[in-house]
């Protein structure tokens, strides 16, 4: 019988017991969103993990053929909603390629920073969930408190609070208030000792370290193999982040740590997330110290039309490579095709990989720690 | 002439009242035999009114104290809008349960289903009738009372695996298994911590215990026996939590991986006797940690007469309550700042850890006895 059980598993079964099925989801408080997980379970260990997605796919991609290039950027929003502003400049920076247009200076700082912004917030909700997923619900409210003050910066700079639709080929779609300079420095001095706090509540936290250490370990070879990207490639000890690798908007003038832990496991996805948060603030510090004051804040020509051609762009968004690939067949304001590659996906499908011989709560934990958000896979 | 065996003021009140009443009746209806009996009946309607009143008048107070405890942990106000800061919200809620509708998911064993909830009502119910809340206010001042308590409160694990089981639903029954391993080895320190009070106290009756304690604060038994007594309060607490099903041992409910465990399919007032039930666990437990380790219902007297003059002038009740809502306002903050283990770790933490500890303080505690006469 033990033959038969796939290898790292930590329980040998010498009975023979009998296996037995249990449907994780759609509807269950851990599975961030609606996942459906079919699990085969041996008592509380699990054999074998299929996912299920689709319950609620839009059909986003097919609904971009039959909108203009601008209105896309809405649609983008409505992906991985965590990192809405992210993916805003992934679409935007796609399009730019093909309209030939360049970008002012503070319209890079502006897009920067927001990207910062938006990473923070994005592995807030992270420190929040895992917090939550093992069994910490504090942790969920604390994460989501310093969450609502990013919000607070966006609602002031794009008028809204999630769906930010903010950027434009060229620009964006406002200037920043004089407000949000000094804004952004006082959210980043509360940050700094609120994340020390927050470390010491979960980062040394000895049930913590017993639950997440060695739990749902992603070797090397096998994050490359399955396309994992962000956070969990850089746990797994690969050193790939697009801000380093491939540059895009000035994040190449930044000077920022790539954070690269080498275990694999649920507590090294953790800490590299934890890194990320400060290398993040570090890059805003750095860009409120050089942000300019004057010049245009959007290139003068406003394009809606994209030429014939195939334009790619990837970002970092802070779930991982988020690239927007658009074929426009003819000259005109709709794509004849987007296409997004979302990074939620390929961790989902490692994640049979990571959870075989683990208890049913370390599925929890390790589902926390890809961090995936259901809407962005389905689309 | 019937003479119980347990006696208190108010039952003695009641059995001199009888007679002075029965005069009045007619000749054939007077006897002493008949006297004892009405006088027996009055008092165990008093003692279960009674015992109904602190365990179900306390259960709203705990439900709105543990909201908001846990909103202020959490940054947060908690219930605001019912009532002077929303204390009517738990009655509105209580009220929502009892009218709810009741029903049982296709499939489950319905007799079973429904029992699970009455049976786990009452070990906290049988603990509370044996806690002397006051010098003169106990139930059943049993002689036997500590090994009742071990006997009775491992009662509740039965419902909780009857629940899971007869719900027909497989979140349930791993809910239900995870708690029946869990309730039973956590039974083995809890029972022993216990044993370590009975040991050093030389009774197993709670009111013997509690006098054993009398004078200042420093002969209550967590500071009486140097480092022994905090370290047996401290290992009381861990496995009272685990006794009680909470967080940061709440696995048989684990919202997170099993939506609720073994009362995932229950709603309306069986889901309300599974809710009781626990804060109910919450109130006798704290009792019983104050009742072995702190004192019970002595004044935390500091051995200088102004003062303790003044904190014995408080009654004893309300000294018990003060020291029961410390050491629940105590499980409330381990219940929102600690995260839950896995529950391989925790059977290794009872078997590996604190039984072995508890073996050592219990042979210390013995060593202690013999040292100090």
């Amino acid at each position: 019988m033990t033959g038969m059980l796939p290898p790292g598993f930590r329980i040998q079964r010498e009975t023979n017991t009998e296996e037995f099925f249990i449907n994780m989801g759609p509807q269950h408080p851990s599975t961030h969103g609606a996942l459906r997980l079919a699990l085969r379970m041996d008592g509380e260990t699990i054999v074998e993990l299929v996912p299920h997605f689709g319950y609620i796919h839009r059909g986003m991609e097919k609904q971009a053929e039959s909108m203009s290039y601008l209105q896309y950027i809405a649609l983008s929003d409505r992906q991985d909603y965590l990192t809405a502003i992210q993916n805003n400049l992934g679409v935007v920076i796609a399009l730019e390629k093909g309209m030939n247009i360049g970008v002012p200076e503070k319209a890079e700082y502006i897009r920067v920073m927001l990207q910062e912004l938006g990473r923070i917030a994005s592995h807030l909700v992270f420190f929040a969930c895992f917090g939550g997923d093992l069994g910490g619900q504090t942790c969920l409210l604390y994460g989501f408190k310093e969450r609502e003050m990013i919000h607070d910066i966006l609602e002031e700079v794009t008028g809204s609070r999630l769906t930010t639709n903010f950027f434009r080929p060229g620009g964006s779609r406002y200037d920043v208030p004089d407000t949000f300079i000094p804004r952004v420095k006082a959210f980043l001095d509360h940050m700094d000792d609120t994340m020390k706090d927050y470390e010491r509540f979960l980062s040394k936290n000895i049930i913590v370290l017993e639950r997440s250490k060695g739990i749902g370990i992603l070797s090397k070879e096998d994050a490359i193999a399955y396309g994992c990207s962000g956070p969990v490639l850089r746990a797994s000890g690969v050193n790939f982040d697009v801000r380093r690798a491939n540059p895009y908007s000035i994040y190449d003038s930044f000077d920022f740590e790539v954070p690269v832990t080498y275990n694999g496991d649920c507590y090294d996805r953790y800490t590299v997330r934890i890194a990320e948060i400060h290398e993040s603030m570090k890059i805003l510090r750095q860009c409120i110290d050089r942000f300019p004051t004057e010049g245009p804040w959007r290139s003068k020509e406003k394009p809606v039309r994209l030429p014939v051609g195939r334009y790619y762009s990837e970002i970092e968004t802070a779930k991982g490579l988020y690239a927007t690939y658009v074929v426009a067949a003819t000259t005109g304001e709709k794509p004849y095709r987007i296409h997004t590659r979302g990074p939620s996906f390929p961790h989902i499908a490692a994640l049979n990989k990571m959870v075989q011989g683990h208890k049913i709560s370390d599925l929890v934990t390790i589902l926390a720690t890809l961090d995936p958000v259901i809407p962005e896979i389905d689309r | 002439m019937f003479v119980p065996s347990v006696t208190n003021p108010i039952g003695d009140f009641v059995r001199n009242l009888v007679p002075q009443v029965t005069a009045y009746l007619p000749v054939a209806f007077q006897s002493e035999t008949l006297d004892s009996v009405v006088a027996f009946l009055i008092n165990a309607v008093i003692c279960i009114i009674a015992v109904c009143a602190v365990n179900i008048g306390s259960a709203p107070i705990l439900i709105y104290m543990e909201r908001k405890v846990c909103a202020h942990v959490q940054c947060r106000l908690g219930p605001m809008r019912l009532g002077w800061h929303g204390t009517i919200q738990t009655i509105a809620d209580v009220l929502k349960m009892l009218f709810k509708e009741v029903y049982a998911p296709s499939g489950a064993d319905k007799l079973m289903f429904y029992t699970a909830p009455m049976i786990v009502l009452i070990a906290p119910f049988m603990v509370c009738a044996l806690i002397p809340f006051s010098k003169d206010l106990v139930v059943a001042d049993v002689s036997m009372g500590i090994p009742l308590i071990i006997a009775v409160n491992g009662f509740g694990v039965l419902g909780i695996l009857l629940g899971g089981w007869s719900s027909n639903n497989k979140y349930s029954l791993l809910g239900a298994l995870r708690s029946g391993a869990q309730i039973i080895s956590y039974e083995i320190s809890f029972a022993m911590i216990l044993l370590f009070v009975v040991m050093i106290s030389g009774s197993t009756n709670l009111m013997d215990i509690t006098m054993s304690q009398q004078g200042t604060v420093f002969d209550w038994w967590i500071f009486k026996i140097p480092v022994l007594g905090f370290i047996a309060f401290i290992l009381f607490f861990i496995s009272s939590t685990a006794e009680m099903n909470r967080a940061p041992f709440d696995i048989a409910e684990a919202e997170q991986e099993l939506t609720g465990g073994y009362h995932t399919e229950y709603n309306g007032t069986p889901f309300a006797m599974f809710y009781l039930a626990e804060y109910i666990a919450l109130v006798t437990n704290s009792a019983l940690a104050t009742t072995c380790f702190l004192g019970g219902f002595h004044a935390p007297c500091i051995g200088f007469a102004p003062v303790d003059n003044v904190l014995n002038m408080v009654p004893g009740l309300v000294w018990f309550f003060g020291k029961v809502f410390f050491m629940i306002w105590c499980y409330m903050m381990v219940r929102w700042t600690f995260v839950r283990p896995r529950v391989d770790q925790l059977m290794d933490f009872e078997w590996k850890f604190l039984l072995p500890v508890n073996l050592v303080l219990l042979t210390a505690g013995a060593a202690w006895i013999a040292i100090s006469g």
